[in-house]
């Protein structure tokens, strides 16, 4: 209904509408400049530290591997770490980009579908009542979390007649994320023990390992690969309900793809790295600012551009207070959220 | 026999005039929100009257009225008029408040999703409780003043950085979500640094708890609310007009702007007294005027309804946290969040089905 109207009273001049690069040549030129950024942010990281690596020893630690101490910081910490940001930023960019268009509201994250909730209330069973500890194997906590959460919340969603709206949808994950949020912050209340483990459990890629990485792969390959096919039938979707079934897109089939795809990425992110904020609301704004409403290019540029950020906030942690860390998940809102503001400051917030 | 008859024509709400002072004030009085208003406060003096008979000490109906009275022994008076009766009236009192700082804000963001949340004003809140409580080890009043501090001036930077030729609804969310983002970021970073015990008292406090509340931090916050509800009355009718539209707001003789400053201020200062006196309680401000406007039936958001519904929601979740888990209890605001969930989702399969 809301879409509707917006159509029809203010509908945006053509250049407006498109996004700051008018014509494909032009997207694939900012595509190939944010790709340089990207291959640049990913050599800091590996060389940026509480110890910092020189660039030519960087490209010697991964080509050219001799057991110096530089060497194994690259390969034992900084190259692992840099690659679990990598994932976590596609997933979580990925997975905004999908449920904003899904939901057309561009205030949507991840999270409102109840991955996070549902992640952290497992996560607070799991230390409280059943006395894990090692992070490794609340992994499986964490991530059956946020299945469970969002089969209820697309089971609420969809109750009764017709299919699940996007608008119940959101509702729904409120409710759930709700629900689940102060039981789980009560649980913790009562029992010290509980609240510590909680408290410490922060968006964070400062203790990457490769078993803990290659356990989610299959699960965020699955996730990126729907997420490109659904890039289609959402420039259906984005025209309207009655439109996009004429045009031949299945509405249902689309909305349970994307919603698989948001829980299989959103979810392993938060069992690897704990709840980050921010990537997945922001980035996909970013890319809409440049290339206007086509999901294809809105999901190219989303895969380039969310592992930055979250690389970015990454070595601005291990910088900001040396030689101690700040998490990334505290970082993420310090350098997206003013960006954001900004965004809103404009004379036109980026439509859907 | 006599056919059910049905009028052909709909007469529209069931509507009283009172006129007081010869006509010079006069107040429309729609009876099916008036009968919901009532009900509900009913409802409320039951649960306060059950939630001064329960605890440690039971006592019955007859001596809890006996007490309120001034009629009963030395000891029930003690524990019912001197313990219990300050927090149930606290409940009451910052539940209503509550309820209309969510109506205001729900009227003026014209989104149901609206509430003080939405200016950034409970992150700002905790951030200032949290600076006093980890930084300075202040106590009870230390506390309330850095929260008010902190949530004032976020609210006031949000406004600010909201504002381009007026404050539009929509660029007033997007900029409270991302400094509110910004501060929970901070929050997390504090209790991140604090010790476990003080982490814990601010996480209690971070939540929202009535714990330990006497007659002392009753009378102050009362008298506020109820200077607050006397601007209320004068504000409620261009809250009314500003829902039309700026446009039809404006032909009908109220300056939309300043009117709409106006009902935020007074929104914030509902919840900034709550916020003081007990923390910041989440989702009665959400949820209270959404359910006092189905029960009503009211075509929008209204302040009396919510007032009256969000002293009920906060009297019985107050009740369940000190009972559901006795002797630990619950700070009231975990309580809220869990009922308040349950009922929205409630809300959303009934609609559903009814469809």
């Amino acid at each position: 209904m809301a879409a509707v109207a917006d159509m029809a009273t203010d509908r945006p001049a053509e250049g407006e509408r498109g996004g700051l690069a008018h014509s494909n040549a032009t997207r694939g030129f900012w595509l190939l400049v944010a790709i340089g950024a990207f291959v640049a942010v990913v050599l800091l990281s590996i060389g940026v530290g509480s110890r910092n690596i020189p660039l030519a020893t960087v490209f010697d630690g991964l080509f050219h591997y001799a057991d110096t101490d530089e060497h194994a910081i690259i390969q034992g910490l900084r190259l692992p770490r840099t690659v679990l940001g990598i994932l976590c930023g596609i997933a979580l960019g990925l997975s905004g980009a999908l449920i904003q268009a899904l939901t057309r509201n561009p205030l949507a994250d991840p999270g409102i579908l109840g991955v996070n909730a549902g992640a952290t209330f497992f996560m607070v069973l799991g230390i409280g009542l059943f006395g894990f500890t090692t992070l490794s194997s609340l992994i499986w906590f964490a991530f059956a979390g946020a299945v469970v959460t969002t089969l209820v919340v697309y089971a609420i969603g969809s109750s009764g007649r017709g299919a699940a709206t996007p608008v119940r949808l959101t509702l729904a994950g409120v409710a759930i994320g709700a629900i689940l949020g102060g039981i789980g912050t009560g649980l913790t209340m009562i029992d010290p023990q509980t609240f510590n483990a909680m408290r410490h459990w922060v968006g964070s890629l400062a203790s990457p390992n490769y078993p803990d990485i290659v356990t989610i792969l299959p699960f965020w390959t699955v996730g990126v690969v729907l997420a490109i096919a659904a890039a289609r039938p959402l420039n259906a979707v984005a025209l309207g309900e009655d439109l996009a079934a004429a045009l031949g897109a299945s509405l249902v089939r689309t909305r349970v793809i994307v919603v698989v795809a948001v829980t299989l990425l959103a979810g392993s992110t938060a069992a690897i790295a704990g709840p980050i904020g921010f990537v997945g609301l922001m980035v996909p704004h970013v890319a809409r600012w440049i290339v206007g409403p086509d999901q294809r290019w809105i999901i190219a540029f989303t895969i380039v551009l969310a592992p930055i950020l979250l690389l970015v906030s990454d070595i601005v942690g291990r910088i900001a207070m040396r030689p101690g860390e700040l998490q990334v998940g505290i970082v993420t809102a310090f350098v997206g959220a003013p960006v954001l503001i900004l965004l809103a400051r404009r004379r036109k917030a980026s439509g859907l | 026999m006599t056919i059910a008859h049905t009028p052909a024509v709909d007469f529209g709400r069931a509507v009283r005039i009172v006129r007081i002072a010869g006509g010079r004030v006069a107040e429309r009085i729609d009876l099916r929100t008036a009968a919901v208003c009532l009900i509900v406060l009913a409802f409320t003096a039951v649960v306060a009257v059950w939630t001064l008979m329960t605890g440690d000490f039971p006592v019955t109906p007859g001596e809890v009225l006996q007490a309120l009275f001034g009629e009963a022994s030395r000891r029930v008076e003690m524990v019912v008029v001197e313990w219990r009766l300050p927090r149930v009236l606290l409940a009451v009192v910052l539940g209503a408040a509550l309820g209309m700082s969510g109506a205001i804000f729900q009227s003026v963001t014209r989104n149901p999703l609206g509430s003080p949340d939405v200016i950034g004003f409970e992150a700002g809140a905790y951030t200032g409780a949290l600076c006093v409580i980890i930084l300075w080890h202040g106590g009870y009043y230390e506390v309330a003043t850095g929260a008010l501090a902190g949530g004032i001036l976020t609210a006031v930077v949000v406004y600010f950085l909201a504002y381009r030729q007026g404050v539009q609804g929509f660029r007033l969310i997007v900029v409270g979500i991302g400094v509110g983002a910004m501060l929970t970021a901070l929050n997390t970073y504090l209790m991140l640094k604090a010790q476990l015990q003080v982490a814990m008292t601010a996480a209690i406090w971070g939540a929202g708890t009535l714990n330990g509340v006497g007659f002392d931090k009753l009378v102050p916050a009362s008298i506020a609310i109820a200077g607050l509800m006397l601007v209320a009355v004068f504000l409620a009718r261009p809250m009314r007009q500003l829902e039309m539209g700026d446009d039809a707001a404006g032909a009908l003789g109220i300056r939309p702007e300043r009117a709409r400053l106006a009902l935020i201020f007074l929104g914030i200062g509902f919840t900034a007294t709550a916020t003081a006196a007990a923390g910041p309680i989440s989702f009665v401000a959400l949820a209270a005027p959404q359910i006092a406007r189905r029960l009503a039936r009211s075509p929008g958001v209204a302040l009396v309804p919510s007032a009256c519904l969000g002293a009920l929601l906060l009297a019985v979740a107050d009740l369940a946290g000190q009972r559901t888990f006795a002797p630990t209890q619950l700070p009231v605001g975990v309580v809220t969040v869990s009922i308040g969930g349950l009922y929205f989702a409630w809300l959303l399969i009934r609609e559903a089905r009814r469809k």
